[in-house]
């Protein structure tokens, strides 16, 4: 089932009344091509599932994994993802744009 | 976020309400403005020409840098007629994540039956319509080809601030309910708004076909700036 903008947020409020870790992953600024626009949310729990998008697959695994540490720590974090290169190609975004994305716990 | 906060986002949605988290980038601190408390905010301006936009962004504030979650409600698609082509329009516009509300006095076509899951009237437009509210987030069509059920609601919607209305019909069909509107007292600007016929021109045949070109006219009324052709927001 294709989740919308909507089921996310209300999604992340259900995991959370049900006592799970939850993090919401916001993109906040994109340069260039970004795949997914700014207030775009994926929804992450402390088992690694996840809903909606922040590009178009190119870094979600990243994310998922920063958010289960942020789900650990309370501490909000902000990412950044850049083209894919030498350095980083796993978790670069082919489509030469850049993102920034904000990571934050559900308390 | 607040647990607490997430839940009045989501209420806010729920109620058809515009609303907007603010989120201090420095360390995460969250408000969560409602559309009626934006003019007494200290960021108000801002947050209203925000709300005007709907674009969700990073701002400089007297507050440091700022990201602002702007949530306006989801488009709904208002529709007279519980007739085939809205049976295929209502499961693509739910994919496309719209509300979709479907108004039909006649009770043969009207069932639940036909239209599982859907927001269904078996009501006359100018009882159904007033209640429901048609808000600027709204697109309405017009599908019975019967203008004793369209005609009043397209009075209503053009009436209304919504960003969308389409009516059903030939060309001679449009041609006399215009006539028929101007005479009601409604000015050549405001008919003009209908389109008619209704749906982007890509040849459609089949009723699926015709919910996709009206599905895909009403996202670019949504998406596209009408004065410049070119998507909304881009430079």
């Amino acid at each position: 089932m294709l989740s919308t903008d909507d089921d996310i947020l209300n999604r992340a409020e259900a995991w959370k009344r049900e006592g799970k870790g939850v993090a919401i992953a916001t993109v906040v600024e994109t340069w260039g091509s970004a795949p997914r626009p700014v207030g775009s949310h994926l929804v992450i729990d402390d088992e690694g599932n996840f809903l909606g998008s922040v590009s178009g697959g190119c870094v979600e695994g990243a994310v998922v994994t920063e958010a289960i540490d942020v789900i650990g720590s309370g501490a909000p974090r902000m990412l950044e993802f850049g083209v894919a290169d030498e350095t980083a190609w796993r978790v670069g975004l082919s489509c030469g744009g850049r993102i920034r994305v904000f990571v934050e716990k559900v308390a | 976020m607040d647990l607490a906060l997430l839940s009045a986002l989501n209420a806010e949605r729920a109620a058809r309400r515009a609303a907007i988290l603010v989120t201090r980038t420095a360390d995460g601190a969250q408000r969560l403005v409602r559309e009626v408390d934006v003019a007494g905010d200290p960021l108000g301006d801002l947050l209203r020409e925000r709300l005007r936009t709907g674009k969700s962004g990073i701002a400089e504030t007297a507050e440091g840098e700022v990201f602002l979650t702007v949530q306006v409600p989801p488009v709904r698609i208002l529709v007279t007629g519980a007739v085939h082509i809205s049976q295929a329009l209502a499961p693509m516009a739910a994919l496309l994540g719209h509300d979709v509300v479907i108004v039909d006095p006649r009770t043969a076509f009207a069932t639940p039956e036909r239209f599982p899951g859907v927001a269904l009237y078996a009501e006359w437009p100018e009882e159904a319509l007033p209640r429901l509210g048609v808000d600027r987030y709204t697109a309405f069509v017009a599908l019975t080809h019967d203008p004793k059920i369209d005609d009043p609601a397209l009075r209503h919607a053009l009436a209304s601030e919504c960003f969308y209305v389409g009516a059903l019909g030939s060309r001679k069909t449009h041609a006399k309910r215009v006539e028929r509107l101007l005479e009601a007292g409604f000015t050549p600007e405001q008919v003009g708004r209908i389109r008619a016929p209704i749906g982007l021109n890509i040849g459609a045949i089949s009723p699926a076909e015709i919910a996709l070109s009206i599905l895909g006219e009403i996202t670019a009324a949504l998406r596209l700036d009408p004065a410049t052709g070119a998507k909304k927001g881009s430079a």
